[in-house]
């Protein structure tokens, strides 16, 4: 065991811990930096699609994660961020200017929805982002006049600082801006006093209420949140997919985003970026072996969702910690070798509460 | 007119009436003790107080104010803070999380500034550490300081949801039953904090609580609740003496 | 005249779809009632009710109503396992493990569907297919009709079952409290079990009752968001709530794809789902419900 001895205060508020996570992360931004240089123009995409997803991974983490509140209409807060971007670029307006209005524009939607929603308790928001999202979805495309219906339109391709942002490249680089942004907002979150009343509030709302969290309030600031930084993924998903129609941002999405926080681990923004690197490669897994599986099973037409739904239900049942919680697990395991016990870890019994008054 | 006075407050879920015409006053600075068999109304009138139930009639008041209608998460600010009797604690944080949530009611920076982290949200989370310490000091939290609620025993989590509410700095605490679940040494050391909350912190203390040990160590004044009323006020030898209270404990004719 | 009729069987017509809304959403109550958990594969289950039944009676060729039985016994006895074999180890655990869990779940039984089915849909024949009823100037489908009869001959069982038997008052009794229950010697966890296959063999009513109006397929679960606005609007707590939340839903739909612009009928249920939450969150017959501590 590695013991940590801290001499101030502001040891606690630093987003690196230790001298050596300042190293790791360090090497990894610039393994992320020369990655197109040495790497082809698929895998550059698929990595493009790893961080586009790990953005919105991360916004759903803080709701979901972090507050405790399920979301799952987070597909529709992309295809806001999504259109928002892209019609206004059709209009000429600078992309410097569309990014941030997406997230403006995504965040005023999640609080319209969260308003009304958010009073009752998470089994309620979970069953009216989910109407939430399917009538975004028919907006999309039913609404010819702006989204181009069915069909939907191309995208423009972005400037910024006179640079085109184009090809696989543009948009990693891109999209690995973004997230470096947005993982700095989560982790200022977390440790300033928002990020605690979220916290408390996932653990105990009765209690965070008595110690002077107004519930609504900080449930729809994290909602806003959330949804503003879905909506950031989106405009970058625009870009990423190049035709923009209405029929990406389906159920389908937003479950694939509850994956990403499930899988990834509840409760952690590593969790969030391992879930999206899960969930964006899995389809690629599936690609590479479709051929050599067994009664045709490859060529099924659900087979994507289900393995989805299967690998949901084994993590709940058997690994409520996701990846993330794994990784930890590991990690402990080698630095304690050979002294580990797997009772480090165990779930704690847990017996049913109640809800109710009565 | 007295630091914290209920008047004839009452509450009535459908039928029932769990609380009926229940006045009292407490003094600034007392440990004020709340009586009563099992649902005799007791953690009912605390959550009255918490503003987590309405009252039906009746007036809160507290230092002047009347705080009958004010939401709940403003009770806090108001300098009420309480504990629960089952613990309410935030399981999946750390007791330095914990016992930062305290302080909320005094962490009221502007949003972007917390969103981008400036110094002045460094300098006020910096202030805050410093109480939160001086807590965990007065309470010996030290070795516990970045253990997970869930990992720990039950006795420590009732003095860690103790220290949660000492971080609101309040005025008045409220405590539910601090001895339940707890052995007889931790009882007693549990009676020794709440003299020291008492006499060196000088806050009021409204506590509900069956042990009648803890009671009459620490409460200068006792209420004592059956079915809702008020049985029988006074100070501990007084209320114990009761015939009231002794019928209400034993049963016996009515 | 001619417009009022036309109204009737556009009520009539959506009432037995919000019968098929109203049993699932039954299936939700019932579960959620019992057990705090709310189950998102119910559509589903409903789902392969409808294809154990396709087994019976067109694949093994059997009667109709023996077909029937053998296929909501089946899907009762798959939902008592499930409950046995998986959700009771979630129990305790946050709800939205739960919802995330039968999320799953739900998928999973879409991709067996498919792979012992196909992905075509089918349908069975059954004494209601293609005909009809006139009276009156009214055109109805038998179809239609047979679900409403259906749904009132099942409620009028489940009423009976739930005030007279001795399962059915224990597992009123355990919903209210389960540790008083557990006291009284009522073996809760396998009273939620039966509340599971109960549940269960309710969907697999409504996907039989379904299946000559709009045949199964892997997708027909999809019904169960309108499901959800059924359930919400009775309140999420009440039995008759969630049947006369369905028949609203179900009438409105029918309304609405009559007189709004195409298209609008898809999202109907949704809108009236949202609009009760804004609205009424306790629903029609709702009372709200607050943690003790």
């Amino acid at each position: 065991m590695r013991y940590l001895f801290k001499t101030r205060y502001e040891q606690d508020l630093r987003i690196a811990r230790q001298p050596s996570d300042l190293f790791w992360y360090g090497l990894l931004l610039a393994v992320m930096v020369v990655f197109p240089i040495v790497a082809g123009e698929f895998y550059v995409g698929e990595v493009a699609g790893v961080l586009i997803f790990a953005v919105a991974g991360v916004g759903l983490m803080l709701l979901t994660g972090y507050t405790g509140l399920v979301s799952l209409g987070h597909a529709a807060f992309l295809g806001i961020g999504a259109y928002t971007n892209a019609v206004l670029l059709a209009q000429g307006v600078p992309f410097a200017i569309t990014l941030p209005t997406s997230f403006v524009v995504t965040a005023l939607a999640g609080i319209a929805i969260g308003v009304p929603t958010l009073r009752m308790s998470g089994l309620y928001l979970a069953i009216a982002t989910l109407a939430f999202g399917s009538i975004i979805g028919n907006v999309f495309s039913k609404w010819n006049s702006v989204t181009g219906g069915f069909d939907g339109f191309p995208v423009q391709t972005p400037t910024i600082l006179g640079f085109r942002i184009q090809g696989a490249n543009g948009i990693y680089y891109t999209s690995l801006v973004v997230l470096i942004f947005v993982l700095w907002l989560a982790a200022n979150i977390l440790r300033s006093p928002l990020g605690r009343a979220m916290v408390a509030i996932r653990d105990s709302e009765i209690s965070a209420q008595s110690m002077g969290i107004h519930l609504a309030k900080y449930k729809t600031i994290a909602f806003a949140l959330s949804a503003g930084i879905t909506g950031l993924a989106g405009a970058l998903f625009a870009h990423y997919v190049r035709h923009l129609a209405p029929d990406a941002f389906d159920i389908l999405l937003s479950i694939q985003f509850v994956t990403i926080v499930f899988i990834g681990g509840l409760g952690s923004i590593h969790g969030a970026i391992f879930g999206a690197i899960f969930v964006r490669l899995l389809p690629q897994a599936i690609a590479i072996v479709r051929d050599d599986l067994p009664f045709g099973i490859g060529r099924m037409p659900g087979l994507e969702p289900s393995l989805f739904g299967l690998f949901l239900v084994l993590f709940i049942l058997f690994e409520p910690g996701g990846l993330y919680g794994r990784w930890l697990k590991l990690k402990q395991y080698f630095r304690s070798f050979p002294m580990y016990k797997g009772s480090t870890f165990k779930r704690q019994k847990a017996y049913a509460k109640s809800e109710r008054l009565r | 007119m007295s630091y914290f006075e209920a008047k004839s407050i009452a509450v009535r879920f459908g039928g029932i009436r769990a609380v009926d015409d229940v006045s009292f006053d407490v003094n600034k600075g007392e440990v004020f003790c709340i009586i009563g068999p099992n649902g005799a109304g007791k953690t009912t009138i605390f959550n009255l107080i918490s503003r987590i139930y309405n009252v039906t009639d009746g007036k809160l008041v507290f230092d002047g104010q009347d705080f009958t209608k004010m939401p709940a998460h403003r009770i806090a600010g108001l300098g009420i803070a309480r504990t629960f009797q089952n613990i309410e604690l935030f399981a999946n944080a750390s007791v330095l999380q914990n016992l930062l949530i305290g302080r909320h009611t005094h962490a009221q920076a502007n949003l972007l500034a917390q969103l981008c982290f400036l110094p002045s949200t460094r300098r006020a989370e910096i202030g805050h550490r410093e109480k939160v310490e001086d807590v965990i000091d007065f309470l010996e939290l030290q070795r516990y300081r970045d253990t997970l609620i869930a990992n720990l025993p039950y006795g420590v989590r009732k003095i860690v949801e103790l220290g949660r509410a000492l971080c609101t700095e309040p005025k008045i605490l409220l405590l539910d039953e601090p001895s339940s679940g707890l052995n007889a040494e931790e009882t007693e050391v549990m009676g020794f904090w709440i003299e020291d909350i008492q006499k060196d912190l000088g806050i009021t203390v409204i506590m509900v609580e069956h042990d009648m040990s803890l009671v009459t160590a620490v409460a200068n004044r006792v209420m004592a609740l059956n079915y809702g009323k008020v049985l029988a006020m006074g100070t501990p030898a007084e209320v114990q003496r009761d015939p009231e209270v002794i019928r209400a404990y034993l049963g016996g004719d009515p | 005249m001619q417009d009022a009729a036309r109204i009737l069987q556009l009520v009539i017509n959506g009432s037995a779809a919000g019968c098929i809304y109203g049993l699932v959403a039954l299936g939700f109550v019932l579960i959620y009632k019992a057990t705090e958990m709310v189950n998102f594969a119910q559509g589903d289950i409903m789902m392969l009710g409808g294809f154990a039944a396709y087994t019976f009676i067109a694949t093994l060729g059997m009667n109709y109503w023996l077909g029937a039985l053998l296929a909501i016994g089946a899907t009762a006895l798959f939902g008592y396992l499930l409950d046995v074999l998986i959700l009771r180890r979630v129990i305790g655990q946050p709800q939205f493990q739960v919802v995330m869990l039968t999320l799953g779940l739900g998928f999973i039984f879409r991709a067996a569907a498919g792979i012992g089915w196909g992905y075509d849909s089918i349908a069975f024949v059954t004494p209601f297919t293609n005909k009809v009823v006139r009276a009156g100037g009214l055109v109805l489908g038998q179809d239609n009709l047979s679900i409403i009869a259906g749904t009132l001959v099942l409620c009028g069982v489940l009423y009976v079952f739930f005030s007279r038997t001795r399962l059915g008052i224990a597992m009123q009794a355990s919903s209210q409290n389960q540790l008083a229950a557990y006291y009284m010697g009522i073996p809760v966890r396998s009273v939620f079990s039966m509340i599971w296959a109960i549940s269960a063999g309710v969907a697999a009513v409504a996907g039989i009752l379904l299946s000559p109006v709009s045949m199964i397929d892997v997708n027909m679960g999809g019904i169960g968001i309108k499901a959800f606005a059924a359930a919400v609007l009775g309140g999420f707590g009440s039995i008759p709530g969630a049947l006369v939340g369905g028949i609203i839903v179900g009438v409105v739909e029918q309304l609405s794809g009559y007189y709004l612009p195409p298209g609008t009928q898809d999202v109907t249920s949704n809108v009236v789902l949202l609009a009760v939450l804004v609205l009424r969150p306790q629903g029609l017959f709702g009372q709200t419900i607050r943690k003790r501590v």
